[in-house]
């Protein structure tokens, strides 16, 4: 039985680990083979990236060998898969080398696409690279005053990122002392201030206390660097000095190429995450098209959730287990206090009100990421 | 036109069934139609609301089996 698994970031990690692990004696025999590829012998701790940007988190405390991350019965080639010959069962990857397998799992995650609005990559700052992130803490540490507005496309990446660099920066400028020379402008795309209602409904009136000023039904048309002004959907218009954007995002260039999902986003069951019309081919986190949020803890979820169906594949025959959508989120809510949204298909989130001790938490489970990529956690 | 495009929705809380049509509308050709479903009730108002404030057609709507059927046209 060959295991082959596409892509080393989160999903694909806790996976592949825990696979590992629990079919051990199979693969020592060598009755099972599991194999990583991956595009990168690095593994990013991305939510890091908004810590970076406030100065809160070093680059190189997101980083790990991805080697080091994984059980040492994993076959892992840094070594991207360029076609998917699904028909045969076998990928063919930049080397040229052709991989078989008989089960598939493909973890490729998403890739930015700022392009998809006229002028935004040019004239906008980010944070989702460890690039644009440290240029952008360099251009908050250096601002003397002025309107920064926060702007996103749509999808994007993280649907709690515009909310907690929102936040964050009002600190940023309130430890820096000169918050009342900074207007803090907060841009959404829908009727209230987040898309889900119990987060809008502490949020609204948290931008209130802390004066952060926000327009709802705001949807990114295009930006005018030499005016500074964002044009939106719905025709208004915004003036700047600062643009912070989470752009809209798109599944990975080789899903499209490959023509295996509209945008990248490859259509999936979503409760047993096998790709539409294939039993043997497993969909994680990013890459799937499923309505949910794209987030580390979705991919965390679905993993354990196909690991432990491939496993059972291996020794049933069958899949044992269904995802119920389950999606935990942390909410970073300033600089030094955070809340947790947590749902599923069927259960709306209920966030309770900030505190100082989730805060403490996530910046714990900011180091034990690694635990959890080894899929102990 | 080409065929409606179904944006499957249903238990989506985040980013839920507006954010999925925002993210859908962009991929259809202007005239294409839509049909968002949703499990959320809020969502039959909220996006006929969106559709008016940004010049999209609101084709109708309407509840089967707890399920909202929300029906948009692509205008500009």
């Amino acid at each position: 039985m060959k295991i082959l698994v596409i892509g080393g970031g989160m999903g694909g990690t806790i996976l592949a680990n825990n696979v590992a692990r629990t079919l051990k004696d199979d693969l020592k025999s060598g009755k099972v083979q599991l194999t990583m590829l991956s595009a990168s012998d690095k593994h990013m701790y991305q939510p890091g990236l908004l810590y970076v940007a406030v100065g809160k988190m070093t680059p190189d405390e997101m980083y790990k060998d991805q080697a080091s991350l994984l059980e040492p019965s994993i076959q892992f080639h840094v070594d991207p898969v360029e076609t998917f010959m699904l028909d045969d069962n076998q990928v063919k990857t930049k080397s040229g080398k052709v991989h078989s397998y008989d089960i598939l799992v493909i973890a490729t995650g998403s890739r930015m696409f700022p392009d998809s609005i006229p002028g935004l990559k040019e004239n906008a700052e980010f944070f989702y690279t460890e690039e644009t992130a440290v240029k952008l803490f360099h251009r908050v540490r250096e601002f003397q005053g002025g309107k920064i507005v926060i702007a996103m496309g749509v999808p994007h990446k993280c649907p709690m990122a515009p909310l907690e660099i929102t936040f964050m920066l009002d600190d940023f400028f309130r430890d820096r002392g000169i918050r009342d020379k900074v207007q803090i402008h907060y841009t959404y795309p829908i009727g209230r201030v987040h898309t889900l209602e119990n987060v809008a409904k502490w949020a609204q009136p948290e931008m209130d206390k802390r004066g952060i000023t926000y327009e709802t039904l705001f949807n990114l048309k295009s930006v005018d660097g030499e005016k500074r002004v964002l044009h939106s959907e719905e025709g208004v218009d915004i003036s700047y000095d600062m643009l912070i954007s989470i752009p809209s995002h798109k599944g990975m260039e080789v899903i499209e190429t490959n023509k295996l999902g509209q945008n990248g986003w490859i259509p999936t069951d979503r409760y047993n995450l096998n790709m539409e019309g294939r039993s043997n081919v497993f969909i994680l986190g990013d890459t799937t098209n499923i309505p949910i949020s794209k987030a580390g803890s979705t991919a965390h979820f679905e993993a354990e959730t196909v690991g432990a169906n491939i496993v059972a594949m291996v020794k049933f025959g069958a899949p044992v287990r269904k995802y119920d959508g389950k999606v935990f989120c942390f909410i970073q809510t300033g600089s030094e206090s955070a809340t947790y949204a947590m749902f599923n298909y069927i259960k709306p989130p209920d966030p309770k009100a900030p505190t100082r001790a989730i805060h403490w938490f996530k910046l714990a489970y900011n180091k034990l990421y690694w635990i959890s990529a080894r899929g102990l956690l | 036109m080409a065929e409606k495009k179904l944006v499957d929705a249903r238990g989506s809380f985040c980013p839920g069934p507006l954010m999925e049509l925002i993210a859908a509308i962009k991929m259809v050709e202007i005239g294409d139609e839509l049909e968002v479903l949703s499990t959320d009730k809020g969502s039959a108002a909220e996006i006929p609301q969106w559709l008016k404030k940004v010049g999209h057609e609101h084709l109708g709507s309407h509840e089967e089996a707890g399920v909202w059927h929300v029906n948009v046209k692509r205008t500009k």
